[in-house]
């Protein structure tokens, strides 16, 4: 069974009186552990696409499998707590906390957790989660200290501090330069296959997409095609 | 552990932003020091208008004796002399709602100071604790008499600022000698100006001596002639052998009561008995304590059965009484509105920055929800920080509150008291006002959608 499956999602924004369809019958599905991209032009559904597939958002109809769990018609509160324990996120514009550190920028999503984690074991797995980013340094830094590149790290850390199922990274390059874009690339790709990650990284740079094994083409709310490549580790 | 996480991330929200936390908490402060300064200047004023209101003497009980009623005719109340002095030792004793007690020994006669003469409104034979009760302590001039002149009848009196305008011509009157019915009496000690009383009786026309003084040296009545307007007053003692001097003319308005009549009703053989007893009650919510401890103490003293009618009757002052209670209440009431309008005007401020949080903080609410945080966290969060800024905002404004009306009466020589309950008030109300103005906000966060709270420029 696969980890993601997304069966005919239709996906209509009502602005008013007017009906404006993005998704329009998606059928998707995703293994435990690859590394796939979502291509396409600005406007073409699928930052829509990846909300829904992030929990964000629920589909106008068809369903959504996570996990083997019909999980479209969920509560507020219930998709936060799914999204809290199964989902990562890293964002474009990296969306720290400002004045705050990295350890508390890492740490927080664990303030939400149901389960029960005294401060001193949260410290710890965020200090090692940003060690192992070489941000060892950097804990106490705030995200006005740090580069990009670093930024983008601590986000990354952030969303992988609850052990998720799926990363899903939106234009995660986006306001990085090209070395550090690479660098990026790069370290999803050894935690796709160091860790059996999912990532569901989507982008419009066909440069960037290319360094997933699949590539799912959207184009006006439908899948245009795919492309699958070995799992090689790919050219930069 | 969640509810201690909350209040971290809260307080490090605020941390994050200190200029704004202070200009909010600013507000509330003061909102609720000037609640407290109010309330300790009212509260003072109100206790300066009760002590005002105790030197017209509001808290003061009279006991008067009981009416005597022979062959069908009534005396009217004070005709038989039933009260003795030994009954005041004992109120002041065994009535712990009475703080002083005074008797009374009544004498209206001439005053007499070289060429001049002059009849007093007042001239009263009473115990140095009669200051008290009427609150006049402090004299104008000179010392009140003691408690050794009163055992020894001194022949020493004060007198009100009347008599000093009448008989002395507005001079000193200390230790000169005044004449009353022959008898030389040593001015000691002149009151201060108290004016008119409410029924418009000058209360400066006062002569005060020691009530043995008076008793036995002034008035000098018998034991056996206790009704004094059934009976010819004019009996001599021989301490006042010059009485006869200055005749009274008093006409027998009443029949004489026969043996049989008189034998009837025997007087109680009291040796010494005084006119009147003033009392005053420890303060105006004590009065009707101290009507129920005076009539007891009295009763039992007096031998009354539990059939008997009381031989004395305790007056108190209703009216001024419910003067004072009730502009005490008003001017409760009016501080207490204008400090809730200025804990309300706090509150908007919370309110409004709040709000102004909330569009500010639209992104780390949009984040926090995508990572996990369900509407009821972002709730959460925000209502504590609303509710931090007014604790915080509270004590200091407590703080504040206090030393200002320290300040005020310090400087500005108000009467201001601390009134515990406005602190509690304050801390009350402005938990209060941040539960109320911090939940607007704080459910408008909670309601955001994440996706578009993340995309929110």
């Amino acid at each position: 069974m696969d980890l993601i499956e997304l069966r005919n999602v239709h996906k209509t924004y009502f602005l008013g009186e007017v009906e404006l369809p993005v998704l329009l019958g998606v059928s998707l599905n995703i293994a435990r552990g690859e590394f796939v991209s979502l291509m396409g032009v600005s406007g073409s559904g699928k930052s829509t696409l990846m909300n829904i597939l992030g929990c964000l958002d629920y589909p106008t109809s068809g369903e959504y499998w996570l996990e083997g769990r019909e999980i479209s018609r969920l509560t507020a509160s219930e998709q936060a707590r799914l999204r809290n324990r199964m989902i990562g996120f890293v964002f474009q514009s990296f969306n720290l906390l400002p004045r705050t550190t990295a350890l508390e920028n890492v740490r927080m999503p664990l303030t939400y957790t149901r389960e029960n984690i005294s401060e001193h074991q949260m410290n710890q797995r965020a200090t090692e989660l940003l060690e192992k980013f070489g941000l060892a340094d950097r804990t106490h830094h705030q995200p006005s200290q740090l580069s990009g590149g670093q930024q983008q790290r601590v986000a990354i850390a952030r969303s992988l501090i609850n052990n998720p199922q799926v990363l899903l990274a939106d234009e995660p390059t986006g306001n990085l330069d090209s070395r550090t874009s690479a660098e990026l690339l790069q370290m999803f790709q050894q935690l796709n296959r160091s860790e059996n990650l999912t990532i569901i990284l989507v982008t419009h740079d066909p440069g960037v997409a290319h360094h997933a094994q699949r590539i799912i083409y959207i184009r006006d709310g439908l899948i245009e095609k795919e492309t699958t490549q070995p799992k090689s580790g790919g050219a930069v | 552990m969640r509810s201690y996480i909350t209040l971290k991330t809260a307080l490090g929200a605020l941390r994050r932003n200190v200029m704004r936390t202070v200009l909010t908490t600013l507000g509330i402060i003061i909102g609720v020091a000037s609640v407290i300064t109010m309330m300790d200047i009212g509260h003072g004023s109100s206790i300066a208008i009760q002590k005002t209101m105790i030197s017209i003497g509001a808290n003061t009980l009279v006991i008067l004796p009981g009416a005597i009623s022979t062959a069908g005719i009534n005396y009217g109340a004070g005709s038989m002399m039933t009260l003795s002095p030994q009954d005041a030792d004992a109120i002041v004793k065994e009535a712990p709602a009475v703080e002083a007690v005074a008797p009374i020994v009544r004498a209206r006669t001439q005053v007499v100071y070289g060429n001049r003469n002059w009849v007093p409104t007042y001239v009263y034979g009473t115990t140095p604790a009669f200051l008290q009760v009427r609150d006049w302590t402090d004299l104008n001039e000179g010392e009140a008499f003691t408690d050794h002149d009163v055992r020894n009848a001194s022949k020493v009196c004060i007198v009100g600022q009347t008599i000093v305008d009448q008989l002395f011509t507005g001079q000193s009157p200390v230790g000169k000698v005044v004449r009353i019915r022959n008898v030389d009496f040593k001015v000691l000690g002149v009151l201060k100006k108290k004016g008119a009383n409410l029924m418009g009786l000058d209360q400066d026309d006062i002569l005060l001596a020691p009530w043995t003084t008076i008793k036995y040296r002034v008035v000098a009545s018998s034991l056996t002639s206790a009704n004094q307007s059934a009976t010819n007053t004019s009996s001599t003692t021989a301490v006042n052998s010059l009485s006869q001097i200055y005749p009274e003319i008093q006409q027998n308005l009443y029949p004489v009561p026969t043996a049989s009549e008189t034998a009837d009703a025997p007087l109680p053989i009291r040796f010494t008995t005084v006119d009147q007893i003033l009392t005053a009650a420890r303060s105006s919510d004590d009065i009707p304590a101290a009507i129920q401890q005076i009539t007891m103490l009295l009763r039992d003293r007096h031998h009354l059965r539990d059939t008997a009618p009381s031989d004395f009757t305790i007056r108190d002052m209703t009216e001024i009484t419910k003067a004072m209670s009730s502009t005490t209440e008003l001017i409760t009431k009016l501080l207490l509105y204008v400090a809730m309008i200025s804990l309300v005007v706090g509150g908007i401020g919370i309110m409004n920055i709040m709000l102004v949080s909330v569009t500010e903080r639209t992104r780390e609410i949009g984040l926090r929800m995508a990572v996990g945080a369900d509407p009821g966290d972002i709730l959460r969060q925000f209502l504590t920080e609303a509710i931090i800024l007014c604790l915080l905002g509270g004590s200091i404004g407590i703080l504040t509150g206090r030393t200002c009306s320290y300040l005020v009466s310090a400087v500005l020589h108000w009467p201001t008291a601390a009134s515990l309950g406005a602190i509690v008030a304050a801390v009350v109300v402005s938990a209060t006002v941040g539960v109320i103005f911090g939940f607007y906000p704080a459910w408008k966060a909670s309601r955001l959608n994440p996706i578009e709270a993340l995309r929110y420029e």
